[in-house]
């Protein structure tokens, strides 16, 4: 609300070097995440910018969205704490029913990726 | 889990939508803060550390409406929005919308009405275990017509016939019950002991009847329905096993049935006793029994047909046939519901047929209707596009909106249906089978509800492709006055569609009428001016004997005859067109083939003067008259009809004839045909006896009295003298003879009036669509013709520019309309009568009511074209 004088309807900057998270696969790395440590939006963001090395961009809009899924989907639970600046900040952590879907999808994702590695490799 | 926490989310979100925006806000809030301190913590400036924020966080608003926009609820917040947008639009004009929800409520409502009934009637099982084990088995008649059956043959067929677990036979009874005060009629039937087997229903108080209460000499015991038991009885629960008495009998009170149990064969049935037969009586070889059997499980319709016809073409000696009852032609075979419903279901589809046709207009009309509103609001579409309303959103908007006329249109219908079912009972035949049943129950409401969704999607797409299609640039450089080719195209042809639908339905009315007219020209061989009509029934043990129950008529007859203004008065055993019908083997000694593959003739039972007064004309001979008694040489009169099918180029007087029995009678005279069983059937074989001379008394028998002036106000009088005579005996179905003619072809009436009905409504219908049309098309063209006249047109040329539009598309609705009816009227002809169902007065009419009716809606449109003033448009140009 606050900001919403100042906001310029700029177009982000072309030709960055990362890119959108790949399709269907930003609830995995929210709940990989969020396994390491209970996160905020911006961590969550953030952390994977950092261990995709920048390859990977979150959208935060996305993100948020993502997130009231999974919770929604009970995955996710959510509380708010104070922040320094006295604000409220939304903390995510894992539930135990996110942590096995969790494993189910990065089963399913090593199944999909070893495959198209054989496929690409495929000579002939 | 996953289903509750959507769940209850979503609650929660709708519940406080504002505590929910709230925390949208605090986290994008939180997001941005984060992401500032950490470019600051990079090292960034923090004017650059805040815009490099913005710059990966976009548009707040924007991330705000994303997030917000996620969980079902949103879904159903932006559908109330979209409704309340909508009744905003449809508030802000009314003309419109009740234009519509009257259209649409007219279409549904009476189709709804209409299918209820039909569906009640013709498809609802009758209210009985596997009804469709039921089977009817009639005799058949002349030309294949229907026929009840004999004792005779019921007895025979009980015997022999393995495809049934039970059968019965039933014919009519109306006893007068004496408890209490007053005597009254009650509605009953006589039934074989197996009937309530046959139905598959129990008594449920007491017990069923046992075979000896079958018996002719059995005990007398009387079941009763649940009505009649609360009625008159006040619902004692110790009333089986005592006695009532039924016209001066009594009758051991056997069990009562259940609640809401119906005789699907005499639906105003309120009690019921046993037949009690004698084979030995001649009565038991009278067609006037129902035939009803249940089949066994497994056994097929098809296979109780063979075996039936295969036991009719082989007699036993051991079961003796009446020539008139010798199944020679087989039986009918047809399910009960079948059997019930015949005769009303053509006219009953017919009738469905034409609201469907009226459905149609509607759908066509409102169709039309939402068009043109598109065309109007093709400037707001625009404008809403412009400012970012993606396409799905508008035709979701637009979608919203039919539904919701839709939706008020069905709600309006509901109330239509419930008073056109109320009015179709009301209206509805004596003869119609279940009217009772009938109602506007959940599946109606189903099927509106279904037909009024359906129609709001149909009719909603269309106008909602066409404005979102739209160049919303176009749209908004030219506001709301431009409509595209195609579009106006897709109106005209909407227009022709109501018109040849109304025609259709025009024409069909039409022929139902002119049919109507020509029923009542017929010559019915009577005249029934001044003719009061009333049955007596002779009950009561002080007539057991004939001789006294005859003697009581001729005095009531001859008391009847002492009243002011009676001009003469006469019994008959059959009225004609009241629905009696009794018929018999007739005999002419010496002459070959009895009967053969003839309709056996009507027997009338008459006194003297009832021929006279019902002024049935006297061909040939002479009249009966007063020296016709007991002990006279038996005499008989024959119709016209009889001596020509039976007596070809003989002269009748002097031949003699027997009547379902040896004793000959000596035909003394041959009167006029008269018709009998309705106006439309030609079938007047007809012999009568004076009532003296009869071998039995009828105790059931007509009272016809010729009155000076107006018959009815003679009512009083002429039953005070019945009762002069004996005061205890029952009058009923007491009318003038003009009016049993014009029950004769209630159901006629009944289709007409509906049909009638329906011809109006597509008429005004159609009337509407034209001038909703060319209202439109005027306003659209009011600068071209102010140009128009600006350039010397004069309002002679307007007048014809804006008439000749609407009445080419008139015209071509029209043609194609009768085109249609002369197709669609062949289905009518089984209810007309006298005409064609190409009858050409009758498509010239609907032709020029057509015509009449285009020009009238071309008539205030056109008038506003000639007042356009060209000064005014061109300064608007």
């Amino acid at each position: 609300m606050l900001y919403r004088g100042a906001m310029t309807r700029e177009e982000p900057a072309v030709d960055q070097p990362n890119t959108d998270v790949i399709q269907g696969t930003l609830d995995m790395l929210i709940l990989k995440t969020l396994s390491l440590q209970p996160l905020h939006g911006f961590g969550i963001a953030r952390r994977i910018e950092q261990v995709s090395r920048g390859s990977f961009k979150v959208n935060p809009g996305s993100l948020l969205t993502a997130l009231q899924r999974l919770e929604r989907a009970g995955w996710l639970d959510s509380e708010w704490r104070q922040t320094e600046n006295s604000r409220r900040a939304r903390f995510y952590n894992l539930t135990r029913s996110g942590r096995k879907q969790l494993e189910v999808e990065t089963a399913d994702w090593t199944r999909r990726v070893t495959a198209m590695t054989r496929l690409l490799n495929a000579e002939g | 889990m996953s289903f509750w926490r959507q769940l209850s989310h979503g609650v929660r979100t709708l519940m406080n939508r504002s505590a929910a925006d709230q925390d949208i806000a605090d986290e994008v809030q939180d997001y941005y803060e984060r992401s500032v301190a950490s470019h600051r913590a990079e090292g960034l400036s923090p004017e650059a550390a805040a815009r490099a924020a913005r710059m990966e966080l976009g548009s707040v608003s924007n991330v705000k409406e994303q997030v917000r926009g996620y969980g079902w609820e949103n879904w159903i917040e932006t559908t109330l929005a979209d409704i309340r947008y909508a009744a905003r639009r449809l508030r802000s004009s009314p003309g419109f919308t009740t234009v519509t929800v009257l259209t649409l409520a007219v279409g549904v409502g009476a189709t709804t009405a209409i299918l209820s009934a039909v569906n009640r009637i013709v498809f609802h099982p009758l209210p009985y275990p596997d009804p469709e084990r039921i089977l009817m088995v009639r005799d058949v008649g002349v030309e294949g017509s229907r026929l009840d059956g004999t004792f005779g043959t019921y007895r025979e067929l009980v015997e022999r016939s393995r495809s049934f677990e039970s059968m019965a036979s039933v014919k009519q009874w109306q006893p007068t019950l004496n408890a209490g005060a007053e005597p009254e009629m009650i509605d009953g039937q006589r039934v074989s002991a197996s009937y309530f087997q046959v139905l598959g229903v129990k008594p449920i108080l007491g017990r069923d009847f046992n075979e000896v209460e079958d018996r002719a000499d059995g005990p007398r015991v009387v079941i009763l329905s649940d009505g009649l038991w609360r009625r008159r009885f006040g619902a004692d629960p110790t009333i089986v096993g005592r006695t009532i008495t039924l016209s001066d009998s009594p009758y051991l009170v056997g069990g009562v049935m259940p609640k809401g149990f119906s005789s699907s064969l005499e639906p105003s049935a309120e009690l019921w006793s046993t037949l009690q037969y004698d084979l030995t009586q001649g009565r038991a070889w009278g067609h006037h029994l129902r035939i009803v059997g249940r089949l066994r499980p497994g056994v097929g319709v098809e296979q109780a047909r063979t075996e039936l016809s295969q036991i009719a073409k082989t007699p036993l000696p051991e079961y003796p046939r009446a020539d008139w009852a010798d199944m020679k032609d087989g039986f009918l075979v047809a399910s009960l519901q079948d059997d019930i419903t015949r005769d009303v279901k053509p006219a009953l589809f017919m009738i469905l047929g034409a609201v469907v046709l009226v459905l149609a207009i509607a759908c066509v009309n409102v169709t039309n209707l939402l068009l043109a509103r598109g065309v109007q609001r093709g400037g707001e579409f625009a404008l809403r596009a412009a400012l970012g309303a993606g396409r799905q959103r508008l035709i979701r908007q637009l979608l919203t909106e039919s539904l919701l006329l839709a939706t008020l249109g069905g709600l309006a219908g509901v109330v239509v249906a419930v008073f056109g079912v109320r009015a179709l009972v009301a209206l509805s035949p004596a003869g119609l089978p279940r009217a009772s049943e009938i109602g506007v129950d959940g599946m109606v409401f189903v099927f509106g509800a279904l037909v009024t969704t359906l129609i709001g999607l149909l009719v909603g797409i269309s106008p909602a492709l066409q404005a979102s299609r739209s160049d919303p640039q176009e749209n908004l450089r030219f506001g709301s006055r431009r409509t595209t080719g195609g579009h106006k195209r897709t109106r005209n042809i909407l227009v022709v569609a109501e018109v040849t639908l109304a025609v259709v339905l025009l024409v069909c009315s039409g022929l139902l009428l002119r049919s109507l007219r020509q029923l009542f020209a017929v010559e019915s061989g009577f005249n029934p001016s001044g003719l009061l009509t009333m049955r007596i029934q002779v009950t009561g043990h002080q007539f057991d004997d004939d001789n006294t129950a005859k003697l009581f008529l001729t005095n009531a007859v001859s008391a009847v005859r002492q009243v002011p203004g009676v001009i003469g008065a006469g019994l008959t055993t059959q009225l004609p067109l009241s629905g009696d019908i009794e018929q018999y083997g007739v005999f002419f000694e010496g002459r070959a083939e009895q009967g053969g593959g003839e309709q056996s003739p009507f027997r009338y039972s008459v006194t003297r003067g009832y021929l006279e007064i019902m002024g049935i004309p006297l061909r040939q001979g002479r009249m009966l008259d007063e020296h016709d008694v007991a002990g006279s040489p038996r005499v008989a009169l024959i119709s016209e009809s009889l001596a020509k099918h039976r007596l070809p180029g003989i002269d009748p007087i002097g031949q003699r004839l027997t009547i379902g029995d040896e004793k000959p009678y000596a035909v003394v005279g041959v009167v006029g045909d008269v018709r009998q069983v309705s106006l439309a059937l030609d079938q007047a074989d007809a012999v009568y006896t004076t009532e003296d001379q009869w071998r039995f008394a009828d105790r059931a028998i007509s009272l016809v009295v010729k009155s000076r002036g107006d018959p009815v106000s003679l009512l009083p009088a002429v039953q005070k003298a019945i009762w002069s005579v004996d005061p205890g005996q029952a009058i009923t179905r007491i009318a003038t003879m003009d009016r049993v003619v014009a029950a004769s072809a209630a159901e006629r009436r009944f289709a007409l009036t509906l049909f009638g009905a329906f011809a109006i409504v597509a008429l005004v219908l159609a009337a509407a669509g034209i001038y909703g049309l060319l209202a439109g098309s005027v306003a659209e063209r009011t600068q071209e013709i102010g140009v128009r006249s600006a350039l010397g047109a004069t309002r002679a040329n307007i007048l014809r520019l804006v008439v000749g539009q609407g009445m080419t598309l008139t015209g071509f609705g029209v043609l194609v309309g009768l085109a249609g009816a002369a197709a669609v009227s062949e289905v009518l002809v089984a209810m007309l009568f006298g005409v064609s169902h190409l009858d050409p007065m009758t498509y010239l009419g609907a032709m020029a009511v057509l015509a009449a009716v285009g020009l009238v809606a071309c008539a205030v449109p056109a008038w506003r074209a000639t007042r356009v003033d060209p000064a005014t448009t061109l300064r608007a140009e």
